[in-house]
């Protein structure tokens, strides 16, 4: 399956990117952001059906929202190598002067990005909005988001998930990056939020995992399903289980790299265990 | 002086509930969200005739403003209902990123500001609103005196690209602007010339500040009286124009003097034209349970506070 490999290819500069763009200006956030690759990779380049170039409104094509801010270093390369904004303005990442703020915002004109994020648990409102807009407009494109699964902490969240399935928002995948890790360790020991998925169905969500959420084909298959589940009356919650960090062998499986940059010998390292695909910007 | 006719009194709210039914009719794109207040902030008419067009939230403010400004994308309009308190304090950091930030094109339309509310007590009455919005870039801050402005005005922000915040109150007040009037963003409205004493009033004390002016009349002071219905973006030069000649003013609004209009000329003249300036204004307290009338007597904020601070503030000139 060669378009496998090119989404294999591009996932792998996209971890370059990440962690070139955080060690250069020594602040922004990897661990989330190297979690998430695959699945924002996948997103924009095989599952999202989306339109040339770049306009507010989006009618027409599918939408995404990025609830969980912080990652924006994923969020930016994958937009850039996509084609939304040059990929060598990656080198501007939190620069005076850039697009490319620390958390993504709307406010600079940066094509792709639809709305500033970054104060948790405000996305899924957002995107329910969106998606009711395009139920309005009569556009049978669907709103897709990602949340941080300590962001789901932030009580806003619940009010959204009640309002999405009281109003039968069918046209919306809600996707929680489900690394069980937020800044001041292990989510359950930071605050337990137990049975995720029991919640979201209690709420009168349809929800499915997918397990190996760092597994492109993994991801390909689950968000298939979820998208064969839209229309049907309920609001669709994809649990993608991820490893923070996932990628760079010493950022794994720790809540250490939420929020910090690799010094020069540590990049070195992550680098070489990432080998440069499709050239680096 | 000027004379102005009260057509019959009534509530600046349903002069909101009237431009969105006209809206309704008139703009496609125009989409109305209430967080459970659809009867306080006189929404009925527009959601009978639009209720595809209507999203009823429930108590869920946070949710309602992030809704709004995903609506936007997508070519909606929102205009959002529910209490001063509810559209402002409570929801502070939703509209500054998701709204203000975004640059997003929410009308964030607020009933029940200020003491007038009444009976409900401190927990409803906010007197720091025009203050939280005012301070966010990019907001454009409305407080309109009465039924035919609040429509008027209503009408008007939907024209307008960006987001908006329209304060009105719940009480029934003298309706004297004209029925017809066309409401410009940013543009004061001279009510009456003098040349004594600048009362510069906004929301429910711009017709306090006219009967305040006949009664100085009547005791041969010149009073002028100017309408500023927008607190921001000001318009500095009417205000300019009008101290250059009166030497003073007197700024009346129901809000807290911190944050409020008088802050914001002040603010204003202190660079351009230093004016000995009287604020009518709550004194940075909290309101209480009440009626209206007891309310604006206790706190200061009627023809009665306004007359006497014009009296001070020709003191200081």
């Amino acid at each position: 399956m060669p378009k496998l490999q090119e989404l294999q290819d591009l996932t792998v500069q996209v971890r370059r990117d990440i962690l070139r763009m955080v060690h250069k200006v020594n602040s922004g956030h990897p661990g989330g952001s190297l979690g998430c690759t695959e699945f924002i990779v996948a997103l924009y380049n095989e599952i999202m059906e989306l339109k040339d170039g770049f306009d507010m409104d989006g009618k027409g094509e599918d939408l995404f929202f990025l609830s969980n801010g912080h990652i924006s270093p994923v969020f930016y390369s994958v937009l850039a190598r996509k084609g939304y904004f040059p990929v060598d303005e990656l080198n501007t990442f939190r620069l005076i002067d850039s697009r490319l703020q620390g958390h993504p915002t709307t406010h600079e004109g940066l094509p792709g990005v639809r709305i500033a994020s970054g104060s948790l648990g405000q996305g899924m409102s957002v995107a329910l909005g969106a998606a009711q807009a395009k139920k309005l407009n009569k556009d049978s494109k669907l709103v897709y988001t990602l949340h941080g699964d300590g962001e789901l902490q932030e009580g806003q969240n619940w009010e959204a998930i009640m309002y999405a399935a009281g109003k039968k928002v069918d046209n919306i995948i809600a996707t929680i990056d489900y690394n069980g890790q937020q800044i001041d360790g292990a989510t359950d020991d930071v605050l337990p939020m137990g049975d995720l998925k029991k919640k979201f169905e209690a709420f009168g969500w349809d929800v499915l995992d997918i397990k190996e959420g760092n597994d492109l084909e993994a991801i390909l298959k689950g968000m298939k399903e979820a998208k064969s589940r839209t229309g049907k009356g309920k609001p669709v919650c994809v649990l993608l289980h991820t490893i923070m960090g996932h990628g760079v062998d010493f950022m794994m499986y720790t809540h250490a790299w939420h929020g910090k940059a690799p010094n020069d010998e540590q990049l070195a390292t992550a680098l070489a265990q990432n080998p440069e695909t499709l050239g680096d910007y | 002086m000027k004379k102005y006719i009260d057509q019959g009194k009534n509530d600046t709210r349903s002069g909101f509930g009237a431009g969105l039914a006209e809206l309704g009719r008139t703009n496609p794109n125009v989409v109305a969200l209430c967080a459970d207040l659809v009867g306080s902030l006189k929404m009925e008419k527009f959601i009978e005739e639009n209720p595809e067009r209507f999203f009823q939230i429930g108590i869920a403010e946070a949710n309602m403003m992030g809704i709004a400004a995903g609506l936007t994308i997508g070519g909606k309009i929102p205009f959002t209902g529910t209490f001063a308190n509810f559209s402002t304090g409570r929801v502070y950091d939703q509209i500054r990123q998701s709204i203000a930030y975004s640059d997003k094109n929410v009308k964030i339309c607020a009933s029940h500001a200020g003491v007038t509310l009444g009976e409900d007590g401190a927990t409803h009455q906010i007197l720091e609103d025009l203050g939280l919005m005012k301070m966010l870039p990019g907001m454009t801050v409305i407080n309109t005196c009465d039924y035919n402005q609040t429509k008027a005005a209503t009408i008007a922000i939907a024209e307008h690209h960006g987001p908006v915040y329209l304060r009105f109150g719940r009480p029934k007040v003298a309706n004297f602007t004209p029925v017809d009037q066309k409401f410009e963003i940013g543009k004061a409205v001279m009510l009456n010339e003098g040349t004594d004493v600048t009362i510069v009033a906004t929301g429910h004390l711009v017709w306090e500040a006219l009967i305040a002016a006949e009664n100085l009349e009547n005791q041969g002071i010149s009073a002028e009286v100017i309408n500023i219905h927008t607190i921001k973006p000001l318009d500095g030069e009417a205000v300019l124009k009008s101290v250059k000649k009166t030497g003073c003013i007197v700024t009346a609004e129901e809000h807290n003097y911190l944050g409020g209009l008088g802050e914001s000329i002040s603010g204003f003249l202190a660079t351009t034209h230093p004016t000995p300036q009287e604020f009518v204004a709550t004194k940075d307290t909290f309101g209480e349970s009440g009626t209206p009338e007891q309310l604006m007597d206790k706190y200061g904020l009627n023809n009665k506070a306004i007359e006497n601070a014009v009296l001070t503030v020709l003191k200081r000139k």
